[in-house]
C-alpha cells in the first residue's frame, strides 16, 4: 500500500497543474459541505444557547390544543376555552411542583411620554416574570404581586423604551401612556441584548391584570410556570394538566409544553435544513467526483504503454488496480484536506470578524466532509482503475 | 508461485520447451493464424536469434513465452511450468522473477529517475525500497552506467537508453533475457555495442538469450538462429563456423 502511495504521489506531482485542477472540483465541494452545513449547525446551536437563554426548567401553558412533538401545527380554534387569572390561581394552589405560575397578556401599542411616542411590545406579566425569564431590574423595582392583585398601572421599561422617550432623563415615578392608560414608571430592566435579532430592551412590563383592563379582555395569552429541576418537568406538567382540566370538566383544552420540547420542535426544524443543505452541499462534491474520474479515464489512456510494461515487469491485475486507485484517492483526500483547510480559516475568520452570524464547525461536519471526499475518490477511482487493470498487457505494449 | 510446485528437476529441464504453439487474432469476421503450430526448446545459458521477415509473428511469439499473453493452443512450458496452469498472480510472479523483457522501444518511465526505472520490477518481487535501490545500482554497474544513476531517461541517448533497459531486465537475476528488436531503434556501432553487452551477460551471468533481430550480421552472432515465415520455424540451425 505505501508503494502504491508513493508512485501515486510521484504521478500526481509530475503533472502539478493538471492534479491541481482536478483537485479544485473537491475542494469546492468539500468547502460547500463545511460552509453550509456549519450554517445549518450553527443555527441549531444558536437556537439552543438562546432557548435556554430564556431562562431555565420553563413549561408554557397555552390555550387550545396541540402536538407538541412532530413540529408546528395551528391551535384548534373554536373549543378553546381561555386561560385566565382563576387558571393561575388554581395551579399557585392545587400543585406541588412548580415553583411559581405567572400569567402573561401580550399586546401591543403606542407608548407616549411628553412628546415622544414609541409603538413597542406591551406584556401583562406576574410577579415572578423576572425571575423565570432571567429579566433582571437595574433601577426602581419589578411588578409586585400587590401591583397584580390591586391592577394597579404602573410599568418597567426595558432599556431601548427609555433611552427613546427619556433620552438621559430619569423615568422613576413619571408618568407615561400606555394605549389610552396611564402608568407611572416603577423600574427599568437590564439591558438583554437582542435574540432572533428581536431587540429584547424594547418592551414595557404592566401587570397582568391592568393588561386586562388595558386591552379590555378577560382571558391570558399564557401561563408561564417553572420547576427546580429537569426531572421534576414530566410530573409537573402531569399536575398542570390535571389541575386545568378539572376545571374544564375533564377537556383538556389547553396545552403544556417543557422548555425542552420547545427545543425539540426548533431542533427537528434545524436538522432539516442542515440535512438540506447537506444535499445540496453534496452536488458540488459530486460534480468533484466526475471531474477526478475524468481525469483518471484520461490518465488511464495516456499511460496504456506504461501499464503494459509494468505488467511485463510483474505487476499483477491488483497491482495495476491499485495504482489508480490510490491514485484518485490521494487526489480526493488531498482535496479534501485542502477544501476543509480553506473552510476551518474561513469558517474561524466569520467567526472573528463576524461574531453575530452563528457559524459553527465541529468536529462531526469536518469527518463528514473528508470522508464524502475519501469515497467520492473511491467511487470515482474504480471504474478507470478497473478499465486499466483489464487492458490486455500486448495490447497495451503495442498501443501508440 | 508456490516453491512446492517447482519441478526438482528444473535445471535439467529446457527452460523454454514450446510444443505446437498457435496464436489466432480474430480481426472482424475473420480468423488470423499469426503462430501455426511453433515447437522448439531452448536449453538454460542457450544464445539464441530470433529472425524472420516483418509480420512473421516474432514479436507474438516473444509475447507468448513471456507469459504476457496465451496461445490459442499448444503447451508452453517455461523454467518447469506448464504456463496454462498459472493464474494471473503466478504468471506476473514468472515474468517478475524467470523472465527480463527488453524492448526496441526501450519502455523507461521519463518522471522516474535511471535508478528507479531500474528498481521497478524489484517493487513487484516485493523487495524494500533500499535493497531496491542497491540492486539497481549494482544493475547499473554491469551496464556501465553508474554515473547516470539519477538522470532522468530523457536526458540519454539512444544506447544509453537502451543499456538502462537491459539493467532493469536484469535486476532480478532471472534466467531468461526476451528482447525483440533490441537494437531496431539504433545505429550499427551502439547496436553491437549492445549485442556484446548481451553476449557478456550470457558468459558472465549465464543468462539465456532469446533476441529478435532484422539485422543478419548480429544474428550471426549467437550461436542458434531460428527463422520464423509466416508462423511457422522454417530454420534452426547453428550458423556456420561456430560451435
Ligand atoms: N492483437 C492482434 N490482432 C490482430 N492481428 C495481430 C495482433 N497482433 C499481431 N497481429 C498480426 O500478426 C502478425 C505478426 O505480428 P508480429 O508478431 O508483430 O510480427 P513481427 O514481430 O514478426 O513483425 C502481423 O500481421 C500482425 O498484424
Ligand atoms: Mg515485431
Amino acid at each position: 500500500m505505501f508503494e502504491h502511495l508513493r508512485s501515486a504521489l510521484q504521478s500526481l506531482t509530475s503533472n502539478k497543474t493538471r492534479a491541481g485542477l482536478t483537485m479544485l472540483g473537491v475542494i469546492i465541494g468539500v468547502l460547500a459541505v463545511v460552509l453550509l452545513v456549519s450554517v445549518g449547525d450553527g443555527a441549531r446551536v444558536y437556537l439552543d444557547s438562546t432557548l435556554s437563554s430564556i431562562g431555565t426548567n420553563l413549561l408554557f401553558v397555552t390555550p387550545g390544543r396541540r402536538e407538541t412533538r412532530g413540529g408546528f401545527s395551528h391551535p384548534q380554534s373554536g373549543s378553546a376555552k381561555p386561560l385566565t387569572m382563576d387558571d393561575v390561581h388554581a395551579l399557585e394552589r392545587q400543585t406541588h411542583l412548580l415553583t411559581s405560575v405567572c400569567p402573561i397578556v401580550e399586546g401591543g401599542g403606542a407608548v407616549r411620554y411628553g412628546g415622544r411616542t414609541r409603538d413597542t411590545m406591551v406584556a401583562g406579566v406576574g410577579e415572578s416574570f423576572g425571575v423565570l425569564r432571567s429579566m433582571t431590574i437595574n433601577i426602581g423595582t419589578h411588578i409586585s404581586s400587590e401591583d397584580v392583585d390591586a391592577r394597579r398601572r404602573v410599568a418597567v421599561l426595558g432599556r431601548t423604551v427609555v433611552r427613546e422617550l427619556f433620552g438621559n432623563e430619569n423615568p422613576l415615578g413619571k408618568a407615561i401612556r400606555v394605549a389610552n392608560g396611564r402608568f407611572r414608571v416603577i423600574g427599568v430592566l437590564e439591558p438583554k441584548g437582542s435574540t432572533f435579532g428581536a431587540d429584547m430592551d424594547d418592551l414595557v412590563l404592566i401587570p397582568a391584570t391592568s393588561a386586562e383592563d388595558l386591552f379590555g379582555q378577560e382571558f391570558l395569552t399564557s401561563i408561564l410556570t417553572a420547576v427546580r429541576s429537569r426531572e421534576d418537568a414530566a410530573p409537573a406538567m402531569e399536575e398542570i394538566e390535571q389541575t386545568l382540566a378539572r376545571r374544564r370538566h375533564g377537556e383538556r383544552t389547553f396545552t403544556v409544553m417543557s422548555q425542552d420540547d420547545l427545543m425539540n420542535v426548533f431542533g427537528s426544524l434545524t436538522s432539516a435544513m442542515t440535512l438540506a443543505l447537506l444535499a445540496i452541499a453534496s452536488v458540488s462534491l459530486i460534480v468533484g467526483g466526475i471531474g477526478i474520474m475524468n481525469i483518471m479515464f484520461v490518465s488511464v489512456r495516456e499511460r496504456t504503454r506504461e501499464i503494459g510494461l509494468r505488467r511485463a515487469l510483474g505487476a499483477t491485475r491488483g497491482d495495476v488496480l491499485l495504482q489508480f486507485l490510490v491514485e484518485s484517492l490521494v487526489l480526493s483526500s488531498t482535496g479534501g484536506l485542502i477544501g476543509l483547510a480553506i473552510g476551518v480559516v474561513v469558517i474561524a475568520g466569520v467567526n472573528r470578524y463576524f461574531p453575530d452570524v452563528p457559524l459553527r464547525l465541529s468536529a462531526w461536519i469536518a469527518a463528514v466532509a473528508f470522508g464524502a471526499a475519501f469515497v467520492v475518490g473511491v467511487v470515482s477511482g474504480v471504474v478507470p482503475a478497473r478499465r486499466a487493470a483489464r487492458l490486455d498487457p500486448v495490447e497495451a505494449l503495442r498501443y501508440e | 508461485m508456490s516453491a512446492a510446485a517447482a519441478p526438482s528437476l528444473a535445471e535439467e529441464l529446457p527452460l523454454i520447451d514450446a510444443n505446437g504453439i498457435e496464436r489466432t487474432f480474430r480481426m472482424g469476421d475473420e480468423d488470423v493464424r499469426v503462430l501455426n503450430g511453433v515447437s522448439f526448446s531452448v536449453q538454460r545459458g542457450e544464445y539464441v536469434a530470433l529472425i524472420g521477415p516483418s509480420g512473421s509473428g516474432k514479436s507474438t511469439l516473444m509475447y507468448q513465452i513471456g507469459c504476457l499473453d496465451t496461445p490459442t493452443a499448444g503447451q508452453l512450458t517455461l523454467a518447469g511450468y506448464d504456463t496454462a496452469t498459472l493464474d494471473d498472480a503466478e504468471l506476473a510472479a514468472l515474468r517478475n522473477q524467470v523472465i527480463g523483457f527488453v524492448f526496441q522501444t526501450f519502455n523507461l518511465l521519463s518522471r522516474t529517475s535511471v535508478v528507479d526505472n531500474v528498481a521497478l520490477p524489484l517493487r513487484y518481487a516485493g523487495v524494500g525500497l533500499k535493497e531496491r535501490r542497491a540492486r539497481a545500482r549494482e544493475a547499473l554497474s554491469r551496464v556501465s552506467l553508474s554515473h547516470r544513476e539519477d538522470y532522468s531517461p530523457e536526458r540519454l541517448s539512444g544506447g544509453e537508453r537502451q543499456r538502462v533497459a537491459i539493467a532493469r531486465a536484469i535486476v532480478t537475476r532471472p534466467a531468461l533475457l526476451l528482447c525483440d528488436e533490441p537494437t531496431g531503434n539504433l545505429d550499427q556501432r551502439v547496436g553491437k555495442e549492445i549485442f556484446a553487452l548481451f553476449e557478456e551477460l550470457n558468459s558472465e551471468l549465464g543468462a539465456t538469450l532469446v533476441i529478435v533481430t532484422h539485422d543478419m550480421t548480429l544474428a550471426k552472432r549467437a550461436r542458434r538462429v531460428i527463422e520464423l515465415v509466416d508462423g511457422v520455424i522454417v530454420n534452426d540451425a547453428t550458423p556456420a563456423g561456430r560451435a
